[in-house]
């Protein structure tokens, strides 16, 4: 590689090794049709899904059908208790986290959906949380609640015995 | 050996300055719905599903996944997606027809500007260390090229008043326009700059907006429509991503990509340009040799509505139902992505005898 000559006020200076660029962009988000329906009803403490017109219930439907790609409208209450489905168990901090390590995200499928939710287990050590799990929603103060899964706080074990969890793909017959 | 590939199908939404009741895909199903009605196909009959979108317009990541879901992808299709104008999602489907192993597909983009800064916003696809942390807007920099162009005696602002004053005239007969009125050139040369030499007029609208098309080779193609618009040709070009190695008073990606897709190879009944910002006409008209062209942008062009990753696929989309109609034989489309013409995608259209 040729040596680059540089102008003799650059001579002995130290060299730029990395640049900072901060960016932000604010936007104004729409939450669509069925979100916002969706979102209201969290708002009331009432979760509720959407039936397809294939038969599956959407929970929260984001106003499409994937099987289909129609429109999800018919409103379905579902119930506030559920099956883990998956799980994970977040050992590493990472910037704007809000939560003490370990702490487990899990998938859970509502009574009642087809499609599960992602949230929080606590009240249940990270060694005992496994699939199968019975878990209910424990829902933040009634004076706060608000258009925002936030109004839920997290799912907690009901102690109900585990159900079997069908796993994705399994069944699939295309 | 290039394949004989059409377009079959178009279908667009009204475009609006800001769809604030519907998120991406409960905007965009009606106009996959109603391409799909118009080639009388349902997504199972379809080889290939090509989109175009940008996660930077809605500020999430991976935002195009859930828009698939207005597809119906499921079971599996094939599917791709490209983070440009929907143009470049078309010609990414043309190839993968060119393969010969499937003869459909649908193409599809979506584009909500309104949600964020939209000219802040564009400002993230330049040289990110020399040129983006300066923020400067999409406005600013269409400027500076109207500028460049004053200043080599290639155009005046009269010239560019006569651009905006004819595309929001002819935007007046497209139901999709969101910008349409009739006020005489001279009279727009009356207001004051907003980035100088840059008149409000000679700025694109900021528009929430979708465009789908369908493509089908050989006699699929005539299976589907009587008069398919076959596409003839096709070409994309790109320049330096450095503003300052490139002459902003010309496209040469352009006039190659012209040559490539043959454009001169014969008559030209109608043009779509794809030129954000009035200067940006005159310029792509030099570049495709359709400088005195009568019949220029009949849609009103991204003048009459600029939904950011549509605007490209809507000029193909124009001149193809023009074809489709039979109201045109032979047109031209273009399309851009960039800052001040950057990069650039031709394509002939043209219709049976």
């Amino acid at each position: 590689m040729t040596e680059i000559e540089l102008p003799p006020a650059l001579v002995g200076k130290e060299l730029v090794r990395s640049v900072r660029t901060p960016a932000r962009l604010e936007y104004t988000y729409t939450a669509g049709a069925a979100t916002t329906r969706f979102l209201t009803g969290i708002a009331q403490g009432r979760i509720l899904g959407e039936r397809a017109p294939g038969g599956k219930v959407y929970v929260p439907s984001r106003g499409a059908d994937p099987q289909l790609g129609l429109p999800t409208s018919e409103q379905v209450e579902v119930s506030h208790t559920g099956t883990l489905t998956s799980f994970c168990v977040v050992n590493v901090a990472f910037y704007g986290q809000g939560m003490e390590i370990p702490y487990t995200s899990g998938l859970i499928l509502l009574d009642g959906s087809d499609l599960p939710i992602m949230h929080l287990i606590q009240e249940c050590p990270v060694e005992d949380v496994r699939i199968g799990m019975r878990v209910e929603a424990v829902w933040v103060d009634e004076s706060e609640y608000g258009p925002t899964l936030e109004s839920i706080r997290y799912f907690r074990p009901n102690g109900e015995p585990d159900r079997t969890v069908v796993q994705p793909g399994a069944g699939v017959t295309w | 050996m290039v394949r004989d590939v059409a377009i079959v199908a178009v279908a667009q939404m009204p475009n609006v300055r800001a769809e604030t009741s519907l998120n991406e895909v409960e905007m965009l199903m009606p106009v996959l719905q109603e391409v799909r009605a118009k080639a009388g196909l349902t997504q199972d009959q379809i080889g290939f599903t090509c989109s175009g979108s940008t996660d930077y317009l809605s500020g999430q990541a991976f935002s195009f996944v859930s828009t698939l879901d207005g597809v119906g992808p499921w079971p599996p299709i094939q599917e791709s997606h490209v983070e440009m104008d929907g143009a470049w999602a078309l010609y990414e489907a043309w190839v993968k027809l060119q393969l010969g192993e499937l003869d459909t597909a649908l193409v599809y983009c979506y584009g909500k500007s309104a949600p964020g800064p939209i000219h802040e916003v564009l400002s993230r696809q330049l040289d990110p260390y020399h040129v983006a942390p300066l923020w400067p807007d999409a406005i600013s920099l269409a400027a500076l090229q109207a500028r460049a162009l004053l200043d080599a005696g290639k155009a005046t602002e009269a010239d560019f008043a006569e651009v905006a004053a004819r595309s929001r005239r002819n935007a007046l007969d497209n139901p999709n326009a969101q910008l349409a009125w009739d006020r005489p050139a001279a009279e727009l040369l009356a207001d004051d700059p907003i980035v100088d030499p840059l008149r409000l007029h000679d700025c694109p609208p900021i528009t929430d907006g979708a465009c789908a098309v369908i493509l089908a080779a050989g006699a699929r193609a005539r299976e589907l429509h009587e008069r398919p618009a076959w596409i003839r040709g096709i070409d994309h070009r790109i320049e330096p991503m450095a503003l300052g190695l490139r002459d902003l008073t010309t496209s040469v990606s352009t006039e190659l990509a012209a040559a490539k897709a043959g454009v001169s190879d014969g008559a030209v009944d109608v043009v779509e340009l794809h030129a954000p910002f009035s200067p940006q006409e005159l310029i792509l008209r030099r570049a495709l040799g359709v400088d005195d062209h009568p019949d220029v942008n009949p849609s009103g062009g991204a003048l009459a509505a600029n939904p950011v990753m549509v605007a490209g696929l809507t000029r193909i989309g124009e001149v193809a139902q023009r074809v489709l109609d039979g109201t045109a034989h032979r047109g031209v489309a273009h399309a851009t992505s960039g800052p001040c013409l950057q990069q650039n995608l031709v394509c002939v259209l043209e219709g049976d005898r």
